[in-house]
């Protein structure tokens, strides 16, 4: 019977009890939103702090480097397997100069040379023409983004249209928010052509197939402004390479087909495979003439050697060896050679192959014909991958030709497989 | 028999304690050897008028309670008792009470009414009692048949307590058409018996329920509008009275139907206001207060935009009454008791005229300030108390509700005179002064207002003035620690940059802890208000007086140090201790939350923390059967700054923990430790995992009580999913046990609501929990060789997703959550969920509704969600 009591209005007190049990509940809700983000591998507010990555990396100078010495480095360095988690990417942002370098030049897939046709190319791989240019990272975070050269220094430092890769409304985001992209960067054109995608707004691609890689970097890249022309915010033009089905048609559209890029060779990549940092058999690299001006190593001076040239890596009992883990040995120098030439175990060296070539017995090398040339370039981090050395052995001699590429895969192919149409994401 | 039963009956009532006890076991044995027989004999001693009035009375009370009890369970249980009885007894039993109601004696009458409608409440929705209604009217006579007035008025009472029992529905429009008409005619002038027409207008009151239908018709309502008006004129004020109640009750019933009587009700009301007695006078401020409380609520949700088809329009009452409402409000405040101030329960003219005013100002903004400032500025000088301090409560009251640039010029030339005016000399004046200056300071903070009321050249006068008057009578100083409150929250933005307050830091903590522990800190809330403010003053201090926040830490210490010495104490004594207790954790808990939140001062918890936590448990301990609320939120925070190393102190805390989620009867302590069993596993990761066993079991007690209450449950969910994530796999041994109850309130949960806010927020609370925990179970096993377990539960969790999604009244909330569960599903479970994952069609919708959410938190969660699942479909 008596009606609703109604709250004096000076009595109107605050529940500061009330408050403390509230802002307890907000404290715990936000924990437990932060766990899950990181259980997602979303970035975690507790890095949302985290300064920008260019604070400092911007005064490193950025080393000339040769279209050849890039070359080199794209190849050789054999990446330790760092722990890649998309986490991680953060973390590494708050890294400054040499350490950041360090993590960065460990974080690209790198292709190992295509010596022998993979069987199943038809079924299981992927072909791409291969932009001529700079390899690099690119990630958008905070605002900016910053491209990285495949030893870790900074190659540019712009505004783009990436997620969160520029400090305007509707591409600004939170911290977590960043992209990472494995571009080639095509000096010619000024664009960067991106072959691979390992963050999209923050989450990780790593351990999800090419295949779905290769959609996921198709169907969102061109949702953002990336691919449009350069302008104030977007200081660089991104582009989709396009990638066929490595079927008869798929591989003589990479091989033949037009392109906006000067080619390098064409790459291949194993469809399920996931991103794998360092050196991979699931990737491969292969070329020649037609498709790359770089088909024979050159020197410093652009000039193709009389014989090839190796970069090996000496041991500590003289052995000299590729960059592979376990390292293939070439040959050994004694110890008065070492002391004469002061030379120190690690030291990377500079070998011609002799005409007594590579000696390779069931599979293995034998015995290598190495002459000492003097020490590496400084710009060098390690030595050529077995891999490599022998990918230009062969070029020298008998090269793995398209016609061989064709080959395999029409001998593989039944009837079914003639139907597969030409996949293109361009 | 019948003899014995009513010297029992006044045996129970006996002074002598003996006889009492003996009569009670008496009772008991007969309740337990023949229930229908003793609810009989109780109705058939209830009425009998030959009996002792006190026996009937008590008679009457053993058979209501008999029907009825406060706790859900119980009562569940009691109906089904009296449904189950055989239906001849209960056919007697309901017979006698219909009778009772001709008794001579009032006592028996009321008594049987308040029973006869117990049972109505129960039998009218199964289809019993039928004509229980027809047989009551018949009672009040017609045409021909004079009915008594004692029968009439007993039938009136009946049929209004009949309708506080039973729901609306149950009863036929015909029923509610006669009831009403009963009622109607019995509140008419026409009535002879004051008697009866104060039962009437008391059953109308309850009946209005029951008049949707009727008021819908213009002449129904008009009838019922007479009679309620003509009550509040009748010469018997207790009918008056309830004649108001009825006008309070319709206006937030039937507000949009009041149009036509608005101007009959203002004059009905500013009469009774000028000229009744103070009961009276008290319901006709509260129709307005009622009118504005529905105007507000119109005008928050509709944000004063109405388009053409809102079915609840404002009609602005309170906007056109205004010119006539005010000043009568004005009139009120001057009509103050003596020392109101002291009385914690005082209700009277002026307090509900200065409480309407104040609902005024926030229903009509901009346009009550010229109404009110001449009275403010004509009063304010006045040498009369009543008149300095009326002015100054209509000054405070019209605070909240225009637009600062109103108020700001007004504030601004007022501040001085109401720093001044805290050295009044009347106690009334400085308590309401304060009062004022604290409405100024949280309406108007500095940070909002173009141009700042608070200013750093009167900022050090200001601060001294509070603190000055902090030693003035408790009253008074407990307003001015709220004052403080709001001055310091309007700092609270200053983040890591300087704040106006750092300077006055430590002059501001001293006087409030010197106010605390003042002998009379226990009047007028003054301790607790002191201790509070310190919070909030903590709670907004910028990063540059973090030191002198870690200097409070071994103070607060060593005060709750000194609480846990003194053991002997009386009752009295150890409710103010406890009381203490509960406010210094309180203090330690802002403390702790916000020393480490900053990464310069976080050691300093880390130093003390196993001091703290034993004193924490020397608390819990002093309690012994209930643990102490604001010690466990505080255990809560300091594990949160502790992380891994909360570890060492497992062991002791774990009994208390245990006892907290025992702990039914307070609820909140119970939703409370849910939550920091949350902290402790965020903290300890798998490190909590020797306690899993023990927490598990408790909480999935708790989930098959019916006595928890109910808010507990959704947090009960969520805590799953933290002990989940914690423990990843490990959790496999719970499964069998937490699905089938995720599963079961999943189902509950997706039913469609038909209801009222209240239950869709609560079921928004349920699915968010549910999905908390499959979240974090499914994170959990993510990489596990046990994932495969979770496989079979997956087909229900999307079976539970698609049918909330189905339902479209997810909050924003729930929605992000639910998404979130569909990725971390395809996320754990990989390919082998991706033929489950393509069947669901749902789910692309799903997703797609999220990508173009207007949350940017869902947007972020859905696109991970799609590429997760995408992953998997494709993979």
């Amino acid at each position: 019977m008596a009606p609703m009591e109604r709250q004096p209005l000076k009595r109107c007190r605050i529940s500061d009890q009330q408050k403390r049990r509230e802002l307890a509940l907000r404290r715990q809700s936000v924990n437990r939103r932060d766990s899950q983000l990181h259980a997602r591998r979303l970035a975690s507010a507790l890095l949302d702090n985290s300064p920008p990555p260019q604070e400092t990396l911007t005064l490193i100078s950025q080393p000339e480097i040769q279209q050849e010495e890039i070359e080199e480095l794209v190849v050789e360095e054999s990446g330790e397997v760092s722990s890649h988690k998309g986490i991680d990417v953060l973390e590494a942002s708050k890294l400054r100069g040499s350490k950041a370098r360090h993590w960065f030049s460990k974080q690209l897939m790198l292709p190992e040379w295509m010596i022998d046709v993979p069987s199943r190319l038809s079924h299981d791989w992927y072909v791409l023409p291969r932009p001529a240019g700079k390899r690099c990272l690119v990630v958008s975070s905070n605002g900016t983004t910053v491209s990285r050269l495949r030893n870790g220094s900074i190659l540019h430092h712009f505004p783009s249209s990436l997620p969160n890769g520029a400090r305007i409304k509707d591409i600004a985001g939170p911290a977590h928010m960043y992209c990472i992209l494995d571009c080639i960067f095509h000096e010619p054109d000024q664009t960067y052509y991106v072959i691979d995608m390992i963050c999209w707004k923050g989450y990780s691609l790593y351990d999800c197939s090419s295949e779905f890689r290769f959609f996921w970097v198709n169907s969102k890249l061109t949702e953002t402004g990336a691919c449009d022309t350069p302008s104030f915010y977007h200081k660089y033009r991104f582009s989709l390479v396009p990638v066929y089905h490595c079927d008869q048609m798929g591989l003589q559209a990479a091989y033949e087909g037009n392109s906006p890029f000067s080619k390098d060779g064409l790459l291949f990549y194993n469809k399920h495979a996931h991103y794998h940092t360092g050196i991979t058999p699931l990737a491969l690299v292969w070329k020649d003439m037609n498709c790359s001006q770089y088909f024979l190593d050159t020197d410093s001076n652009g000039v193709i050697p009389a014989q090839q040239q190796v970069v090996l890596e000496l041991k500590e009992d003289g052995k000299v060896g590729s960059s592979d883990d376990p390292s293939v040995v070439f040959s050994c120098l004694d110890r008065d050679f070492l002391q004469q030439k002061n030379l120190q175990p690690g030291a990377l060296l500079r070998f011609a192959i002799g005409d007594g070539g590579l000696n390779i017995f069931d599979g293995k090398l034998d015995m290598a014909d190495t002459n000492y040339i003097g020490k590496a370039n400084r710009a060098r981090v390690s030595a050529d991958s077995y891999n490599k050395v022998l990918f230009q052995y062969l070029a020298r001699r008998s090269p793995l030709r398209i016609e061989d590429l064709v080959a395999s895969i029409n001998s593989s192919q039944d009837g079914m497989d003639v139907v597969m149409e030409v996949s293109t994401y361009s | 028999m019948a003899m014995e039963v009513t010297q029992i009956l006044l045996n129970a009532q006996s002074v002598d304690g003996k006889i009492r006890k003996h009569a009670e076991e008496s009772l008991k044995q007969f309740h337990d050897q023949n229930l229908p027989g003793f609810l009989f004999s109780l109705s058939a001693e209830l009425g009998n008028n030959d009996k002792p009035v006190e026996s009937r009375k008590l008679a009457g009370l053993i058979l209501k309670n008999a029907l009825d009890a406060k706790e859900q369970l119980k009562k569940a249980e009691l109906v089904q008792r009296w449904l189950s009885l055989d239906t001849t007894v209960k056919a007697q039993i309901k017979a006698c009470l219909l009778q009772t109601l001709s008794s001579s004696s009032s006592d028996a009458r009321s008594t049987a009414s308040q029973v006869i409608a117990k049972i109505a409440g129960i039998e009218l929705p199964h289809d019993q009692w039928p004509d229980l209604i027809r047989s009551l009217l018949s009672n009040m006579g017609g045409p021909q048949v004079q009915s008594p007035p004692h029968l009439k008025q007993a039938t009136l009472e009946t049929l209004g307590y009949l309708c506080e029992e039973v729901p609306p529905e149950v009863l036929t429009q015909e029923q509610v058409n006669s009831v009403l008409t009963a009622v109607v005619q019995g509140m008419n002038s026409s009535e002879g018996n004051n008697e009866v027409r104060l039962a009437a207008t008391r059953a109308l009151y309850n009946a209005l329920g029951f008049a949707q239908t009727n008021f819908e018709n213009d002449m129904e309502r008009d009838y019922i509008m007479r009679v309620v008006c003509e009550g509040t004129q009748s010469s018997d004020m207790k009918i008056r009275q309830a004649a108001f109640e009825c006008l309070v009750s319709i206006s937030s019933t039937y507000y949009d139907k009041l149009a036509s009587y608005m101007q009959d009700v203002f004059n009905i009301t500013a009469k009774a206001v000028k000229e009744d007695e103070e009961p009276v006078a008290l319901q006709a401020i509260e129709f307005w207060s009622t009118i504005c409380d529905e105007e507000i609520e119109i005008l928050e949700e509709y944000g004063g935009d109405f388009s053409g088809d809102s079915d609840v329009p404002c009609y602005y009452f309170i906007k056109q009454a205004l010119p006539a409402l005010v000043p009568m409000l004005l009139e009120t405040l001057l009509k103050q008791d003596e020392d109101y101030d002291q009385d914690e329960g005082a209700w009277n003219l002026a307090m509900a005229g200065g409480t309407c005013l104040g609902l005024v100002a926030r229903t009509v903004g901009d346009d009550i300030v010229p109404l009110v400032m001449p009275f403010v500025e004509e009063n304010i000088t006045k040498p009369d108390w009543r008149c300095r301090e009326a002015a100054t409560y209509a000054f405070g009251s019209i605070l909240e509700g225009p637009s600062p640039d109103k108020l700001t010029p007004l504030v601004n030339r007022a501040l001085g005179f109401m720093l001044n005016a805290m050295k009044d000399e009347n106690n009334h004046v400085k308590d309401t002064t304060a009062w004022t200056l604290g409405r100024i300071f949280e309406f108007l903070p500095s940070a909002s207002v173009g141009e700042p009321i608070i200013t750093q050249a009167n900022f050090p006068h200001t601060l001294s003035v509070l603190i000055e008057s902090m030693k003035d009578a408790p009253n008074v100083a407990e307003k001015v620690c709220g004052a403080l409150y709001f001055l310091a929250q309007g700092f609270e933005d200053m983040g890591s940059g300087s704040s106006p307050l750092s300077p006055f830091f430590q002059d501001i903590v001293q006087a409030l802890i010197a106010t605390a522990h003042r002998d009379d800190a226990g009047e007028s809330r003054l301790r607790t208000s002191a201790y509070e403010t310190l919070n909030e003053v903590v709670r907004c201090s910028s990063e540059e007086t973090a030191p002198l926040v870690a200097q409070l830490v071994p103070v607060f210490l060593m005060e709750l140090g000194q609480t846990l010495e003194n053991q002997r104490l009386s009752s009295e004594e150890r409710e103010k201790q406890n009381e203490l207790q509960g406010l210094l954790c309180g203090c330690l808990q802002v403390i702790i939350q916000k020393l480490g939140s900053l990464e310069s001062t976080k050691f300093v918890i880390l130093q003390c923390a196993d001091q703290m936590m034993a004193l924490f448990l020397r608390v819990f301990a002093c309690r012994n059967a209930t643990v102490h609320e604001e010690a466990m939120l505080a255990i809560g925070a300091l594990a949160y700054v502790t992380g891994p190393d909360f570890a060492k102190y497992m062991k002791d805390f774990y009994p208390y923990l245990e006892m907290g989620l025992q702990n039914f009867e307070e609820y909140q302590v119970c939703s409370i430790t849910v939550g920091v069993v949350g902290d402790i596993c965020r903290a300890l990761d798998d490190k909590i995992l020797p306690f899993c066993d023990g927490i598990m079991t408790q909480l999935l007690k708790n989930l098959s009580s019916n006595q928890l209450h109910r808010s507990v449950k959704p947090p009960i969910f969520s805590c799953f999913g933290d002990i989940a994530l914690a423990i990843g796999e490990n959790f496999d041994k719970y499964l069998i046990y937490a699905m089938p109850m995720l599963q079961s309130a999943a189902e509950v949960s997706s039913q469609p609501t038909s209801a009222d806010d209240e239950t869709i927020e609560y079921t928004n609370q349920l699915r968010n929990g549910i999905l908390e925990a499959y979240s974090g179970i499914f994170q959990g096993f993510k990489n596990s060789p046990k994932t495969q377990a979770l496989m079979t539960f997956a087909p229900l969790v999307l079976h539970f997703l698609e049918s909330i999604y189905s339902e479209k009244d997810m909050d924003d909330t729930v929605t992000k959550a639910a998404v979130g569960v569909l990725g971390d599903l395809a996320d754990t479970l990989g390919s082998s969920a991706a033929p489950l994952l393509r069947q669901s069609v749902f789910c692309k919708d799903f997703v797609e509704e999220c990508l173009s959410s207007h949350d940017h938190l869902i947007k972020e969660t859905a696109e991970w969600v799609q590429m997760t699942v995408s992953r998997v479909v494709s993979g």
